[in-house]
């Protein structure tokens, strides 16, 4: 076995370096590690985002279109005027979610219709775009039903309304907006 | 005293062993296995981005990929890059506003669909799209150049010994057969090319591609340039790799020193 | 190892779970107090760099399975796609790939460091043969590696080796149709070879296990060969050990990550960069580096059979080397003529792998046969011969006084080294 010397210095001298390159090493050992699981993170193509370009000439008024983008349902729906008459009569202080969850516009941004309906560059309110995906536990809601004239979800029971904004049921948020922009009249850019 | 210097020989005699391992296998796996055609010896270009602190040279991957579109384009893919790596970290660092329009002006259109009615229609690039091939199979690729496959370009680097020295001797290599070899019809004379012969005739002269730089519109330039190029479509990551490359070297030898210094103090008064 | 340990802990978390399941003793006593040979030079170091690789191995190549794809139209561009698109993907193919050879230059200095100083004489025979087993899985394990990513070597070295099984009469053919999963390398070919691939680190960890159990029981052997005595011969193995082999793993590490970042595909073959083309056979097939001297030998016979046999033997022979070596004598270091003799096989060996990576033409073939038959001759009648007439030098009377003896200025036998001067005695 090693002796120890007795002098205090020299003990703290071999302490010190025993501390230096445990520390270092763990250094070593945490910044190997980080490569390892950043590969698990979405690889660059994913996140290359496969934009998608939708032909909206064929989507009458008052009907829906549903694309898959990013692995997801996007609902595409051509509003009546009714529809945006109806969302815009909401008092922003009744929604159970105020805010407008709209990629294309600041985090914080009201829920009003406008909002909700509000694209990257530009906004046609008779357009709705929105992730189909229900913000309670990922289901996709149903179309053109529920007590709000909008959307359902079967699972649990959420409740959306013409502007895709929960109403009632356990759905924390409105439906995502996601960023999109209109290319031409008829061609809109998702993602 | 005595036990460090005991240390230090073996230390260096574990040194010298892993040294003579790693010198032998690379002398093993790197004598060159000569080709029934004696390999003329290559032209050695200095590329920015050799050694171990090389980068790429961004103008000279720009002016690469000009004359990638320009010139080869029309009959070698490039299949595992897509428009959006050309704006990547590392490499001829176009934006991405350029990169779109590059995808969009790309001499071909993407293969897309099916479309409604079940067919496959073509339409202008986007950055996410990966370069489109100019021949539907190797077959039809065959069949357009007299029966000999235009390799893709995106691992070509690497998959021939001499990397981008070989590509740059190959391009400016060209030459008149000399007497006593008897071309094959439809091959062209190359000293580079295994053999001797090769299927493709020189793709490069002088002026072909406009370069709005100042650098000389050679064919020595251009053959410079596109093995760079080359180069980096295959090893888009090697400025990553040398940067993370020298923060661990250095990491290494400084833990190997502190474990020294530790191992020394713990053995000193260890007879061995 | 089973039973009860005697060992009291103070923390009352630790105690409960050892006195249910005594790992955490059996960690103190067999790695932490486990009593070494104080004299180890650096070449026992190898063991546990050999550990750490089976550790980079395994963790690389179950990141890297979450994104290979084996199927022979998507393997190659799977392996591209992890080089660009996912996040550290080059790093960590690189470091697969390159992991597989150093974990060789490892083994293969671990496996002369044995035979240097006779670590495979009795009590340890079995121990040996455990690690030439270890050494079997290794090669399986690396050949069906190098078929994943589907270029062509990965194809036509695949398709060689596997055609040399056909060698075996009468069942020869129906055999490598079975091992093909068809009529030549395929598709249903590269599946198994990756489920086999990631299997078999597995295995070669539960025999690694074996490896040290087997090892423990006698202890390590040393420099000197002279079995330990006494408490003064050795120390625990931590922290004398385990602070020299951290010491020993990061120079190693250092030549690998010189490897890994500047000369990354330097111990490969460019063309593996090629997609596979069954149709196209490239103009020299070669192994990888680490395979060399087993190919020089299987190629130097000119019987098909005749050279399939010669390769495997080649490690058959490594199997009962405890018996052919006569010589009751462990270390070389007091077996001069010995000595010789092994430095003349290290020569043969690198000759050999040298040989491996030439055209099978004119000199080359004599020069292999020369070798390969010279490799025999020292394992089958040189060993066996030495024992009985070699004149070996005194041995010390234990480790500790082996030690106490090193005058200045090095080359006492208790270090390595070809050169070593006999020690002064008395």
């Amino acid at each position: 076995m090693a002796h120890a010397h007795t002098d205090t210095e020299e003990t703290t001298r071999r302490d010190f370096l025993y501390i230096a390159t445990g520390a270092v090493a763990a250094v070593g050992a945490g910044a190997t590690l980080w490569p390892f699981i950043d590969q698990m993170n979405p690889d660059a193509s994913v996140q290359a985002l496969a934009s998608i370009e939708v032909d909206i000439s064929s989507i009458e008024v008052g009907q829906s279109l549903t694309v898959m983008w990013r692995g997801k349902p996007v609902f595409i729906r051509h509003r009546t005027e009714e529809e945006i008459k109806e969302a815009d009569a909401v008092d922003i202080s009744d929604l159970p979610d105020p805010l407008a969850r709209n990629a294309n516009l600041p985090a914080n941004d009201e829920a009003t219709d406008g909002n909700r309906a509000h694209g990257a560059e530009s906004s046609r309110p008779e357009w709705l775009l929105m992730v189909g995906v229900c913000t309670h536990l990922g289901c996709v809601p149903l179309g053109e039903q529920g007590e709000y004239d909008g959307w359902f979800c079967p699972c649990h029971g959420s409740h959306y309304d013409t502007a895709g904004r929960i109403r009632k049921g356990p759905a924390p948020r409105n439906l995502d907006v996601p960023v999109y922009n209109f290319v031409s009249d008829t061609l809109v850019r998702v993602g | 005293m005595r036990q460090s210097k005991n240390n230090i020989m073996n230390l260096s005699r574990l040194a010298a062993a892993a040294i003579a391992g790693a010198a032998l296998t690379g002398a093993i796996a790197a004598s060159p296995v000569l080709a029934a055609g004696e390999q003329h010896a290559l032209k050695d270009v200095a590329f920015s981005f050799e050694g171990p602190f090389g980068t790429f040279d961004r103008g000279q991957l720009q002016r690469g990929y000009k004359v990638y579109v320009e010139v080869c384009a029309g009959c070698h893919s490039l299949d595992l890059l897509a428009f959006r790596n050309l704006s990547q970290e590392g490499g001829p660092d176009f934006t991405p506003a350029q990169v779109r329009v590059l995808a969009e002006e790309f001499p071909r259109e993407v293969l897309d669909g099916p479309d409604a009615f079940g067919d496959m229609f073509e339409r202008p690039g986007k950055a996410s799209d990966h370069f489109p091939p100019p021949f539907a199979n190797e077959a039809a690729a065959r069949a357009s150049n007299n029966g000999a496959y235009p390799p893709d370009f995106s691992v070509l680097a690497k998959a021939r010994h001499g990397g981008a020295d070989y590509i740059y001797s190959l391009l400016t290599g060209y030459d008149e057969a000399p007497a006593h070899v008897e071309m094959r019809e439809g091959m062209a004379y190359n000293p580079y090319f295994p053999g001797g012969q090769i299927a493709m005739a020189q793709p490069l002269s002088d002026e072909v591609v406009e370069y709005t730089d100042g650098s000389p519109m050679t064919v020595e330039q251009y053959s410079k340039d596109i093995a760079a190029f080359m180069m980096w479509a295959a090893e888009p990551k090697l400025e990553e790799r040398k940067r993370i490359g020298f923060q661990v070297m250095v990491f290494l030898v400084v833990l190997a020193g502190l474990l020294y210094f530790t191992k020394q103090k713990l053995w000193r008064d260890v007879d061995h | 190892m089973s039973g009860h340990s005697t060992i009291h802990f103070k923390n009352p978390v630790v105690r409960w779970i050892d006195t249910r399941l005594p790992v955490i003793s059996a960690m103190k006593v067999n790695a932490l107090d486990f009593p070494t040979p104080k004299n180890l030079n650096y070449f026992w170091t190898f063991g546990g760099i050999l550990t750490l690789f089976l550790g980079i191995q395994i963790v690389t190549g179950i990141v890297l399975a979450m994104h290979y794809t084996a199927n022979v139209g998507l393997a190659f561009n799977s392996v591209e796609h992890i080089m660009r698109d996912v996040n550290y993907g080059w790093l960590l193919r690189y470091m697969h790939a390159n992991g597989a050879s150093f974990f060789f230059i490892a083994v293969y200095i671990h496996i002369f460091r044995g035979l240097y100083y006779g670590s495979y004489k009795a009590p340890r025979e079995l121990l040996w043969m455990i690690g030439v087993v270890i050494l079997l899985i290794m090669m399986a394990t690396a050949f069906m590696g190098y078929v994943l990513p589907w270029g062509q070597m990965s194809f036509w070295g695949a398709t060689v080796i596997t055609n040399l099984f056909s060698a075996i009469p009468l069942v020869g053919t129906p055999i490598v149709e079975w091992l093909w999963g068809g009529f030549a390398v395929g598709n249903p070919t590269l599946n198994r070879f990756y489920s086999l691939h990631y299997l078999l680190p597995f295995v070669l960890a539960a025999v690694v296990f074996l490896h040290i159990w087997a090892l423990h029981v006698p202890g390590n052997n040393n420099p000197s060969g002279v079995e330990v005595k006494s408490d003064k011969d050795t120390v625990p193995f931590h922290p004398y050990y385990t602070v020299k082999d951290s010491l020993a793993i990061v120079v190693f590490l250092l030549f690998y990550a010189a490897f890994v970042f500047y000369m990354p595909n330097y111990l490969g073959h460019t063309d593996n960069y090629i997609p596979a083309n069954p149709l196209v056979t490239p103009a020299h097939i070669v192994p990888e580096w680490y395979f060399l001297p087993f190919y020089a030998i299987l190629r130097a016979i000119p019987d098909k059979l005749g050279g399939v046999i010669a390769m495997f033997a080649a490690i058959g022979v490594l199997f009962i080397l405890p018996w052919l070596d006569t010589s009751r004598v462990k270390s070389a270091a007091f077996r001069p003529l010995y000595r010789q003799f092994f430095w003349i096989l290290v020569l043969v060996c690198i000759g050999l792998g040298y040989l491996g990576a030439k055209p099978a033409e004119g000199g080359y073939v004599i020069a292999s046969r020369i070798l390969t038959a010279y490799y025999f001759l020292h394992f089958l009648v040189i060993l066996p011969l030495l024992g009985i007439f070699e004149k070996t030098r005194p041995l010390p009377a234990s480790i500790s006084e082996s030690v106490l003896s090193k005058g200045s200025g090095g080359g006492a036998a208790a270090a390595a080294g070809a050169a070593s001067a006999p020690e002064n005695r008395g």
